[in-house]
Parts: C-alpha cells; sequence; structure tokens
C-alpha cells in the first residue's frame, strides 16, 4: 500500500505466551496491570514497548516508527530502529528516541538471540534516532560494546544533545532518564565491521540529510540501512543540505541492493522510495533557486511553493515550510 | 512635578493591577504583551513618547515560524525619505528573547525607501517591534504576534565544515533593474555562525562563547547608506535587505566587524541597467 500507516487496531503482535493479540489489546492488558499496582508508567512508556519488531531478511530486525509527530501517547516511537544478528554477536542499528525505547530493543534482541551485542551504531544526532542508547550504557562503559557513529557526530551530539534532551524529557515526565552517549569508535569513510560471518559495511557520507549521516549495509541479504537519507511515506527533513543530498541519492541509486531501509515508513526493494525523494528534493532546489533568481525573499518563496509536493507525503504541513526556509539559506550561498 | 509623579505612579499601579488581573485569567497573554516591554522599553527609550507607527512604517512577520532561528521579517517605509525629513533609525526588538533588541538601522535619504527586511532568532511566543525614529527625533512603533521558539538556544548550523570555512565571506546582490536615481533594492549577506552563547558542547559541558556581528556599514562612494549594530538575536549568515539610490559609476562598499575583533571589508561595481 505505499505507505507504512497500519491502522493501530489491526497491528497484529506475537506475545511471548505465542498468543496473537491486537497491540491495543495488550497495551490495555498492561495499562490495567500497572494501574493494579499503582506503577508510576503511563501509557506511554507502554506504547513505546509495545510495537512489534519484524525479521525483514534473514537475521536483520525492524521496528518501524510511526509515521506520527514525536507525543507522550505514542512514546516518540517515530524512526525506524532495529538490529542485525550475525553468527557471533549483534549489531543495533539505533535505539530510538528514549531509554524506554532502547531497553525494548535491547529486550527483543535477548528474546531473538543469546549472541551478545558487540556495537550500537547510530545512524546521525536526530533525537528519534539515537537517544535510546543510555539502555546499553553499562555495556558501553564497560567497552563490551563499540559506541559507533560519523566521525562528526561527536560535534553534532555536542551541540544539539542538550536541545534535544529538554525536548524529550518535555514530551513525558517517563523520559526523565533519558541520555544520549556520544560515540567512541568514529567512521571517517568506510569501516567494515564483522558480526561473525557477517561483514557490515558502515559509511559515513557527506553532509546531506544532516552532516553526520551513517549507513550500514548488509553483504549477506543485500539490505541496505540507509536511515533518514531515505523517507518513505513521511517528509524528508532537510537539516543539512539539499545539494549534498541528492548527491548522495543518486550515488545510492547506483548500488546494487535488494532492499532499503529508510529512517521512516516501510522497506523497499524497489527504487520507488529513492525516486520519490529525488522528485521532491530536486524540484524543490529548482524551485527555490528560481525564486533566488527572480529575487523573492524567504516569505515570498515559502509561499510560493507552498504546496510543492503536497499529497505526496505524510505530516507535510509540519515541514514542508521549514525545508523550504532550509534550502533558501543554503542556495543563496551557491 | 512630585504631583505629576504621584500621578504617574498611580497611573502605573493601576495599570500594574489591570496587568495582574488579567493575568489571572490570560497568564500567557499578559505576560507576552507587556511585562517584557515594559522594561525593555524604559531601558531603550526611557520616557520618550512613541506613537502609533501606523502610516508610517508596517512590519510583516510570519504569524508561525517555520524555523525560529531563521525569522524572515519585513518593515516598510510608508514615508519618503526626503532630505526634510526621513526615517534615521530603525529598531527592532523581540519581547520574550534574552537579548531582546535585535539591533537598530541606521538609514540615510540617499536610500529613497527606508524599507529592510532581515532574519532573525526568536526564542519564545513574543511580540516583535519596529520602532522608526524619525529624522526629527519622533518614535513611530509596530509590533506583531509570532509563534516560534527556541530559537536563540537553537543548535547552530547545518553544517560546520562549510560555515566556518566560510567565516567573513560577503555578498551584495542587485535584486530587479537597477536604473540611475531610482531607488533600487540590495540584499547585503555576510556568512556568520553569529553563536549566541546559549547553545552548550554537551561533550566539554561548556557554553559555545557568543561570537556574532557587531557592526554592519555600508556605503555609496564613501557616504553611508545602511548601518547596523546588534546583538545575538539576528539570525547567523546574517542577511539585509534594503534600498539605495545609485548613479553610474559607484562603488558599493561593506564593512563588518564582530564580537571577536575581526573585520571584513568588500566593495562592488554598481551595475545599472544599459541607458539608464
Amino acid at each position: 500500500m505505499g505507505l507504512h500507516r497500519t491502522g493501530r487496531d489491526d497491528l497484529i503482535e506475537r506475545s511471548p505466551r505465542g498468543l496473537f493479540r491486537t497491540r491495543r489489546q495488550v497495551l490495555v492488558g498492561l495499562a490495567a496491570t500497572a494501574g493494579g499496582f499503582a506503577l508510576p508508567i503511563s501509557t506511554a512508556t507502554l506504547a513505546a514497548a509495545a510495537l512489534p519488531f519484524a525479521e525483514i531478511a534473514d537475521g536483520i530486525f525492524v521496528r518501524y516508527g510511526l509515521q506520527e509527530e514525536m507525543s507522550a501517547e505514542n512514546g516518540a516511537a517515530i524512526a525506524n530502529i532495529g538490529f542485525i544478528v550475525g553468527e557471533e554477536s549483534v549489531a543495533v542499528i539505533d535505539t530510538g528516541t528514549t531509554t524506554q525505547q532502547g531497553a525494548a530493543l535491547k529486550a527483543e534482541i535477548a528474546r531473538i538471540t543469546d549472541r551478545p551485542v558487540s556495537h550500537v551504531i547510530a545512524t546521525h544526532v536526530h533525537l528519534d534516532h539515537c537517544f535510546g542508547h543510555g539502555a546499553f550504557a553499562d555495556e558501553i562503559g564497560a567497552g563490551r560494546v563499540a559506541n559507533v557513529g560519523h566521525h562528526r557526530l561527536p560535534q553534532a551530539l555536542g551541540e544539539r544533545g542538550g536541545f534535544y534532551l529538554e525536548r524529550i524529557r518535555a514530551l513525558s515526565p517517563d523520559f526523565a532518564d533519558t541520555r544520549f552517549i556520544p560515540p567512541t569508535t568514529l567512521v571517517d569513510t568506510v569501516t567494515i565491521i564483522d558480526l561473525g560471518n557477517r561483514r557490515l559495511t558502515l559509511r559515513a557520507w557527506p553532509t546531506a540529510h544532516t552532516d553526520n549521516d551513517l549507513s550500514v549495509e548488509d553483504a549477506r541479504t543485500g539490505t541496505l540501512w540507509t536511515a533518514d537519507l531515505l523517507f518513505a511515506g513521511r517528509i524528508p527533513v532537510i537539516d543539512g543540505s539539499v545539494t549534498g543530498w541528492l548527491s548522495v541519492l543518486e550515488d545510492l541509486a547506483g548500488r546494487n541492493v535488494a532492499r532499503v531501509v529508510p529512517g521512516h515508513g516501510p522497506v523497499d526493494t524497489t527504487a520507488t522510495t529513492l525516486q520519490r525523494e529525488r522528485t521532491y528534493l530536486a524540484a524543490l532546489r529548482e524551485g527555490v533557486r528560481t525564486a533566488i533568481d527572480e529575487g523573492l525573499g524567504i516569505n515570498e518563496t515559502v509561499r510560493r511553493l507552498a504546496d510543492l509536493g503536497r499529497g505526496d507525503w505524510l505530516l507535510f504541513d509540519a515541514v514542508h515550510g521549514r525545508n523550504v526556509v532550509a534550502a533558501y539559506t543554503e542556495l543563496e550561498w551557491e | 512635578m512630585r504631583r505629576a509623579s504621584t500621578a504617574r505612579l498611580g497611573l502605573a499601579m493601576t495599570f500594574m493591577l489591570a496587568v495582574a488581573l488579567l493575568g489571572a485569567v490570560f497568564p500567557h497573554a499578559a505576560h507576552a504583551a507587556e511585562d517584557a516591554w515594559t522594561d525593555i522599553r524604559a531601558a531603550v527609550f526611557g520616557d520618550r513618547e512613541i506613537a502609533d507607527g501606523a502610516g508610517v512604517i508596517a512590519l510583516e512577520t510570519p504569524y508561525r515560524a517555520h524555523d525560529a532561528a531563521v525569522v524572515p521579517i519585513s518593515v516598510t517605509a510608508l514615508i519618503p525619505q526626503t532630505t526634510e525629513r526621513y526615517i534615521a533609525k530603525l529598531t527592532l526588538i523581540i519581547d520574550e528573547n534574552p537579548a531582546p533588541v535585535v539591533g537598530t538601522f541606521g538609514f540615510f535619504p540617499e536610500n529613497g525607501i527606508a524599507s529592510l527586511s532581515t532574519r532573525v532568532r526568536v526564542n519564545a511566543y513574543t511580540n516583535i517591534r519596529a520602532v522608526a525614529e524619525t529624522s526629527d527625533g519622533r518614535l513611530f512603533m509596530v509590533a506583531n504576534y509570532v509563534k516560534a521558539a527556541g530559537g536563540c538556544s537553537a543548535p547552530a548550523g547545518k553544517d560546520h565544515a562549510t560555515a566556518m570555512a566560510r567565516l567573513g565571506q560577503m555578498r551584495m546582490r542587485q535584486i530587479g533593474d537597477w536604473h540611475a536615481g531610482e531607488p533600487a533594492q540590495a540584499q547585503f549577506m555576510v556568512s556568520h555562525p553569529n553563536y549566541s552563547g546559549m547553545q552548550t558542547d554537551q561533550v566539554t559541558q561548556l557554553w559555545i562563547p557568543a561570537d556574532y556581528v557587531r557592526t554592519i556599514e555600508l556605503s555609496m562612494n564613501g557616504k553611508p547608506i545602511l548601518t547596523f549594530d546588534g546583538d545575538i538575536s539576528m539570525s547567523e549568515n546574517p542577511s539585509v535587505r534594503f534600498f539605495v539610490k545609485p548613479k553610474e559609476g559607484e562603488k558599493l562598499t561593506a564593512h563588518v566587524t564582530d564580537t571577536e575583533e575581526r573585520s571584513f571589508s568588500q566593495s562592488w561595481n554598481v551595475k545599472l541597467e544599459p541607458g539608464s
């Protein structure tokens, strides 16, 4: 159906007891339990913990984020996070927005395998992707888990981390213990890690979605985890460079992979997701360049391009205007 | 004299009571509307009279900003710049910002039109004010309410390497066709991170020190045409659109200084339409 917008009541989850229940039923059941013991846990915590993981290729598990704005109600679980299981160990790719999401991920890994986590990989600085690292703080602190990121991620976290934490904590008191842990294993260009007969290629990209985007490619299944270099369904957010991003998409389009895992929305085995994003970004760049050439200011440009791509994307109104401003302030320096 | 001050005090107390009462009903509205402004007004303009600016200047702001760190604002002059009477200064104020005074722009009769567009940081839902001072020393104010938050402490920059490599670079763009003696629009841009001093480096737990553009002086063949003396509320990579009446063979020159005592200068030849 193109967009990953599963009705919540229809979402089937496999419970540990092997029963099948809808997520709503799971939530209601857990909330009732929590209420019975008067535990200080809100539905926010439960919602994030209850989202299911799907094995999208052999040994690759994804928890799809909800295609919504972050809220206490949805546990701020809006990005795709997951893990890849090798013969010796497991690599985590993104941990979500909160310690709870990281903990749910950790619990799922333990349910799937008894192999240890060897790597926790952050795909970029954004708060919906790498702020669940706290669930792995002990292992990272003890040096049992490599904390991996783009070589520019420590600086980006330094400048933005506190700001993002405020936003996360403002969502719900449940998120008070959320923290971030800057990576210490840095990827300059390309780094290959081995999980035991499973080699992952980590690639640090030039400025695109952000200035610290990292992708993970699994050769065994031909899976490229692009994270937010690709958005499916949800409108792409420009927080780096529209021109840089288009160059990266051109590079990605030339790569021979069986499937991509975007940062938001469903796995794609065709080039549809990439083409749709490229069409939007290219049209945005063209429209903004023309407006600048004609002498239009930012406000006039936002108004002229107000409907560019509307109808193609979820959450359009929340992001598109800001994308126009971002493209304008970048392209006026060309 | 004493009676006058007593009367003013009484008025102020009545006003404060009204604000307090209003505050009980509309806490945010009352706060946003008056608390901050009362202090700012006293600090910046003392007890000078400030008249309603309708008919003198118009202010355009987005009601809800797309990016709180880059909020475009435009002030349109509704009176001409004649040597007898002209808009000499324009002060932009963002009530709820940590440093509410964005800065003061200086205009001259040579502008032809004292209109201006720039971009500011907005830290909380706030009134934005433009106060024009005409050459006869009178003050005129217009204000708009803007919904935006976090613009001052927002993380700086999207692409650090590029931003720092470009620091101090300047552009002067001529907007539209320029004809001799006719007011023509230009955009001046200077690449600068304009660190607000409110951003922290969470790794080192240190504040990133403030480092921002302090002054801009634009001149045409040695005569000043626009000055700016400002603070941290200006967005990164400061940009100003303004008007000037150009003549054949003239040069526009920019001189910029920042809080680190760097200074940057550059000149551009004015290009006029043929036959103008």
